[in-house]
């Protein structure tokens, strides 16, 4: 008896740090130490016949900075982030709102806008790649049949930001308006009901009480999307045959520019600087949207529709 | 569609004790009492057929034959040329396609199977259990959710290539064994779906925890584990960074191999295309059977996450 009960209060005890470890080791081998690792190889020249670095301080990191490259894939990732991410989130807000009226087959609809997203990032580039075609893609043909000028998708920076922004918005919008209608749904109907009463029309409804609702998980998208927006790589990767950015660094991306130096160059002390630089960008705009985040968070649960009108009439008076 | 009677019509169904009904009614307010316009319907048409004309398109090319990306006249109905093509793409010595598809299903199983157990697991000691630093070690694994993919590449391709696995499936399997997101997962779901009285009443049972675990844990976890394990499948079957710096031509994954298909100096983009769908039919398939848990999947973890 008291040794079973010695038993069980052993079980009770170790049991749960059993079934945490499994997790916890594979992840500190495979996940946590290359992490770690990476910060010591980016201080390092990394030598591939010894397989060992000498220690270098800061230089791979100020060669990284000095690079024209580095800054032109900078801009490039902002750039094709921004084109990604706005436009995808506020269609992504519209079809929510089209799947949140009282539609019939409601199943058929949700499982069509998820569609693109079964399609692998790098099929939907090539797909993509070849309507964007400068010479007889799909989309110039259709511009000079109608009389406009042919768009020169790889050539201009601008376009080609656009090209690889819509392979993007084509595969996470509908994933991304899903997540919203399920936020749309926990809305209270009094609310509707409310401002029904008070003779709102269904723009005013969506404006001042669904939107203030759905602020914290418009946050939550817009976070994860900047985690995976600031990384992108197989869509400009194959953008084009060569899969090196464009021959003037046009579409060339931060992540596409690592793999230039790490696998193309095989200098992996850059490699790892830069993918320390990538990591703090991505911290550092993650923390500025987790500052918005905490400042929005009390306008969960329907006081924000209170809150946000005090705050307009505050500033109307 | 008039605005003004409507709400009318609802307030004074209020009266009806019946709380569907009363749910029914909240609704109906909501829509206005009618099924929404032809302009709901009309919108969401675009949108799934925005949604559809990739695969379309590439099923239109992907079935024509190399002039046809060319031809000023081109048809808007497929040619007859898929399954030449497909044959094709299967036999290009530069592309590999069937160990591709083998690795590709092999790979993205273990990889999804690994993940739901570790994640069980761990989801069951944090949502359920009671022990030392488990709030803190939660918060520490949700924080490695914002850490990039790119930041552990290199160094796990020194180790990987040190002990000889370039090339190698498992160089691919090994670090995706487990995922952070999985045990948050897992840990959200069951903290909501399990009463802590049910594990007390096992345990007041005399049931060992372990026992516990596996009548109340894996019982209740069967459909979060599910979709998990979709998610994962998913997401193993899509990457490409990784596969594409560690694989090689010899034995690529489908990504990978598609991405090979297009590096030649002449692209014929029939064969390109076809070979694209070609390498998104598993996937088509299993969203033919498991769409529905992908929708609701994403929709629960939206509202939980």
């Amino acid at each position: 008896m008291s040794f079973s009960s010695k038993l069980s209060r052993w079980d009770l005890k170790v049991s749960p740090y059993l079934y945490i470890s499994p997790f916890f080791i594979l992840f500190v081998i495979v996940g946590l130490f290359p992490i770690a690792y990476t910060a010591v190889i980016s201080f390092q020249e990394w030598d591939l016949v010894r397989n060992t670095g000498t220690f270098v301080g800061l230089d791979q990191y100020i060669w990284i900075l000095s690079q024209e490259q580095f800054w032109v894939a900078l801009r490039n990732t902002f750039s094709i982030f921004v084109l990604s991410s706005v436009p995808q989130i506020i269609l992504a807000l519209f079809i929510a709102a089209m799947l949140d009226r009282n539609i019939r087959a409601k199943t058929f609809w949700r499982m069509s806008v998820l569609l693109p997203f079964v399609m692998a990032p790098v099929a939907v580039a090539l797909i993509f790649s070849n309507l964007f075609g400068d010479n007889h893609g799909l989309v110039n043909t259709v511009l000079t049949d109608i009389g406009l000028p042919a768009i020169p998708w790889h050539q201009d920076p601008f376009w080609s930001h656009i090209a690889i922004a819509t392979m993007v918005n084509f595969r996470w919008t509908g994933y991304n308006a899903l997540i919203l209608l399920a936020a749309m749904q926990a809305v209270p109907r009094e609310y509707y009901e409310a401002s029904m009463i008070d003779g709102a029309n269904a723009f005013r409804q969506f404006w001042s009480i669904t939107l203030p609702s759905l602020r914290p998980t418009l946050i939550f998208v817009i976070i994860t999307s900047t985690i995976g927006g600031l990384q992108i790589f197989d869509e400009p990767r194959m953008y084009d045959q060569n899969g090196n950015g464009g021959a003037d660094q046009q579409w060339l991306t931060i992540t596409l520019y690592l793999y230039k130096i790490g696998w193309g160059e095989f200098n992996f002390g850059r490699a790892a600087a830069l993918a320390w630089i990538l990591f703090l960008i991505i911290m550092v705009i993650g923390l500025i949207n987790l500052a918005i985040t905490r400042r929005l968070v009390r306008d969960e649960g329907g006081r924000g529709v209170v809150r946000a009108r005090r705050r307009r009439k505050g500033v109307e008076q | 569609m008039t605005f003004q009677t409507t709400p009318q019509l609802a307030i004074v169904e209020e009266g009806i004790p019946n709380a569907r009904e009363r749910r029914r009614n909240q609704r109906t307010i909501r829509v206005r009492g009618t099924r929404p316009g032809f302009w709901v319907y009309a919108g969401l048409a675009v949108v799934i057929v925005s949604a559809i004309f990739p695969y379309y398109w590439s099923f239109l090319i992907g079935s024509g034959d190399a002039s046809t990306i060319n031809d000023a006249d081109m048809s808007w109905l497929p040619g007859g040329n898929f399954i030449a093509n497909a044959i094709t793409v299967m036999n290009n010595p530069a592309v590999n396609f069937w160990p591709a598809l083998w690795n590709s299903i092999f790979s993205s199983t273990v990889i999804a199977a690994s993940v739901v157990v570790f994640s069980t697991l761990a989801g069951w000691a944090f949502a359920k259990l009671r022990f030392r630093g488990s709030k803190a070690l939660l918060v520490f694994v949700v924080a490695t959710l914002a850490v990039p993919t790119q930041l552990g590449v290199v160094p796990l391709y020194i180790l990987f290539a040190d002990l000889g696995w370039t090339g190698q499936i498992g160089a691919i399997i090994v670090p995706a064994l487990t995922s952070a997101f999985g045990v948050f997962w897992m840990t959200q779901y069951l903290s909501q779906t399990v009463p802590d009285e049910l594990i007390e009443a096992a345990r007041v049972d005399g049931a060992s925890m372990l026992r516990t675990f596996w009548t109340v844990g894996v019982v209740a976890a069967r459909p979060a584990a599910a979709m998990l394990f979709l998610f994962t499948f998913v997401g193993a079957w899509n990457q490409f960074f990784w596969p594409f710096i560690v694989l090689d031509r010899q034995s690529p994954t489908l990504p990978v191999a598609l991405s090979l298909l297009q590096s030649n100096y002449f692209v014929d983009y029939s064969i390109v295309l076809a070979g694209v769908l070609l390498a998104t039919i598993p996937l088509l398939i299993l969203f033919a059977f498991a769409g529905k848990q992908l929708v609701s999947g994403i929709m629960a973890g939206a509202v939980k996450g």
